[in-house]
């Protein structure tokens, strides 16, 4: 594959094909991911080339399909679960909490969980209820699973690959509402690791740390806040447990303050995880508090309410002025 | 006792007001009356050498020993709890024997018999109720998964693990033990509707022991548990849970089907938990002591040691001889626990992730750093 400009979603369908022809023991698992393609059309074309036993259209169940991919891994192959939406993965919660996270611990090593679940998730689609949540807080607060959140095409293309290839139980992000933003992706380029957040923009002045769908609020509110004068050093947090607070403790030892921007309602939320760790270790470098914008502590509303709803430029914009206030 | 009909059958309107009726034929595949009489059934046959028959027989009389000795540990303070399998040994030792070497179980966290018939170190099994790990065996090395406590979670697990032997072309299967209580399950409802779909090799063994710890049968089901899998589309067969013989001629078909790619089958071992649902519980305020005395005649070890004895299998000196096997196994059972060594604190740390995360090596050095100001009892 040569470079290419791709959108998110084709960059996960390439590089979920990539996985597949690398590992013949890869195997996905879902609803509508075989003929249809899945709902986003991010497996499209792959049951054709790799056949019914490894792009399975699974019974809508998805606490089965979590299930038996705990019996496939143990088998030695490697599931990549997707579920549909994000509201529909509770059904799972079980499977995911009780046995997937657990099993290499309670096994002492002996059984790994290679297993990635895709989820697609965070709102701004318009869509009913159960179909714009962002479920992250549950997964990083469960002991041994890991969890990623890709916000571009490249970190897609990779970061897929790299999921899959982990030994542990990787809860994959993707964040629907960017899965038609586009970027280059040069397949020879070497990859981040996958574990690692990353400094998007430079700036001295308020460091805003962001993942999945609000890399780009983020990045749009620091265009917009250079306009005024002021620096904003955007931080692509990509990996949610576990965190990679090196480079955001860095950033804070010289801005002195922090901005954490999720879709998640606010209260134990990442942000909050994220506040308390900036603050024991940056304590002495704080100009204000750690401030967190996020979604209301409210059931993720109807669709027409959204936009107030969800973080924007605006509301980064405002806590910005409000740690800088301080 | 009240009558089944022959569909379906009549259940107690009040719970533990009269013993679970063993079921009329010709739902119930019996090989040996509870009296010790061989008799034929139809379409399950069997035929052991008195060698095997005896094999069997010590079978039944060690995992009961242990167990007995495992919960004279907890009362004495050595376990945390236990979970007996008393009285369904049969339908434990039927389907572990009809298991071979490359086929999987996966045994929810009463099956000390099959673990024993998988060649599982019971001091393995113990270490998990004295809170020293989760279980001590290699899963796959012995073909015996780790416990599952979480009700019914593992009947997935197989079916995914049958799913992956399709794909390897492997000629083996998978066995899913679950309770009557786990029959409610949402998860372990989609596993028979996985395992139907795509014709999995796994073959979901049910101990009926009437009870899931307090609750009754017919809170779970309105008809006979084995009727239920012809809604999922494959053979269900009820069988005598006290006969080892029955157990085992109906599990080795289930099996071989199963290895054939004749897809799943749904046994019900139809048994009586006659000790408590672990030794946390009190059965006395459930059920009636005459239910118990009842099932007590229906004994799985008594009738095969009835039908050895009559038809000459064995002699009083093979009895004698498993009795003193069945007191050295309680004594190294005993040995063991007491000098079970506790493990190191940090063995909390071990094995969460394949790939240690940094976030975690530094949470287990900040507490070995906190044990260590400790030592020598300065603080």
């Amino acid at each position: 594959m040569a470079a290419q400009t791709l959108t998110i979603g084709k960059a996960l369908n390439l590089g979920l094909r990539k996985a597949m022809e690398d590992d013949a023991k890869v195997v996905l698992m879902g609803e509508d991911i075989g003929r249809l393609g899945g709902v986003f059309r991010i497996t499209d074309g792959l049951q054709k080339d790799f056949g019914e036993d490894r792009v399975v259209d699974t019974p809508l169940a998805e606490a089965g399909i979590l299930g038996t991919a705990v019996g496939l891994a143990m088998r030695g192959y490697r599931p990549v679960c997707e579920i549909q939406f994000d509201g529909f993965v509770f059904p799972a919660y079980n499977q995911i909490v009780t046995q997937v996270a657990k099993i290499h611990a309670r096994s002492r090593g002996k059984l790994a969980m290679p297993i990635v679940i895709r989820i697609p998730f965070g709102g701004g689609i318009g869509a009913v209820e159960h179909h714009s949540e962002s479920p992250e807080a549950y997964f990083a607060h469960t002991p041994g699973l890991k969890v990623v959140a890709v916000s571009n095409p490249v970190d897609a293309y990779f970061g897929i690959q790299q999921a899959i290839a982990h030994p542990d139980p990787i809860v994959f992000l993707e964040p629907k509402r960017r899965y038609w933003e586009k970027a280059e992706v040069d397949p020879d380029t070497t990859p981040e690791p996958l574990f690692a957040s990353r400094v998007v923009r430079g700036g001295d002045d308020v460091t805003v740390l962001a993942y999945g769908p609000m890399v780009k609020t983020a990045l749009q509110a620091a265009e917009a806040a250079a306009e005024e004068g002021r620096s904003l050093e955007v931080v692509d947090l990509r990996t949610l447990s576990p965190l990679d607070l090196d480079p955001v403790f860095d950033s804070v030892r010289r801005t002195g303050r922090c901005v954490v921007v999720h879709e998640a309602a606010v209260t134990l939320g990442l942000g909050a995880e994220i506040a308390a760790r900036v603050t024991e270790t940056c304590f002495h470098s704080l100009e204000a508090p750690v401030l967190r914008v996020g979604g209301y502590d409210t059931p993720y509303p109807p669709s027409k309410l959204e936009e107030e709803y969800l973080p924007d430029l605006d509301r980064v914009l405002d806590a910005v002025d409000r740690s800088m206030g301080f | 006792m009240s009558v089944s009909s022959a569909t379906t059958e009549v259940v107690d309107p009040v719970p533990g007001a009269e013993a679970p009726h063993l079921p009329q034929q010709p739902d119930l595949v019996q090989l040996l009356t509870p009296e010790g009489e061989r008799v034929e059934h139809p379409e399950y046959s069997l035929d052991l050498a008195p060698d095997e028959l005896c094999g069997l027989y010590r079978d039944l009389v060690l995992v009961r020993r242990w167990d007995v000795e495992a919960t004279a540990l907890q009362r004495q303070g050595e376990l945390g709890i236990w979970a007996s399998l008393l009285g369904q040994e049969a339908a434990q030792i039927g389907a572990g024997r009809a298991l071979q070497p490359g086929d999987m179980a996966f045994p929810t966290y009463r099956e000390h018999g099959v673990a024993w018939t998988r060649g599982v170190d019971p001091l393995d099994v113990i270490s998990l109720f004295r809170g020293v790990d989760n279980g001590g065996w290699d899963p796959v090395a012995t073909g015996f998964n780790l416990y599952t406590v979480v009700i019914g979670a593992q009947t997935l697990h197989a079916t995914g693990y049958a799913m992956g032997l399709q794909r390897d072309s492997a000629e083996t299967a998978t066995i899913a033990f679950l309770g009557d209580g786990a029959t409610s399950q949402g998860e372990v409802n989609e596993a028979m509707i996985w395992a139907a779909s795509f014709s999995a090799p796994v073959v979901f063994f049910c101990q009926n022991n009437q009870y899931a710890i307090s609750v009754p049968l017919e809170r779970q089901s309105r008809v006979p548990l084995y009727q239920r899998a012809a809604g999922f589309g494959f053979p269900g067969v009820r069988v005598d849970g006290n006969d080892v013989l029955a157990v085992l001629a109906v599990t080795r078909a289930a099996l071989q089907a199963a290895r054939e790619g004749q897809g799943p089958t749904f046994i019900e071992a139809f048994t009586y938990r006659m000790g408590a649902h672990t030794t946390s519980d009190d059965p006395t305020r459930y059920r009636l002591a005459s239910e118990l005395e009842e099932w007590k005649l229906r004994d799985p070890i008594a009738r095969l040691k009835a039908h050895l004895s009559r038809s000459g299998a064995a002699d009083a000196a093979f009895f004698d001889s498993v009795e003193a096997e069945a007191d050295e196994l309680a004594v190294r059972i005993r040995r063991g626990t007491v000098e079970m060594p506790d493990p190191p604190g940090t063995a909390m740390f071990d094995h969460v992730y394949a790939e240690q995360t940094p976030h975690l090596a530094a949470q287990q050095a900040e507490f070995e750093a906190y044990q260590a100001s400790f030592e020598g009892g300065e603080h």
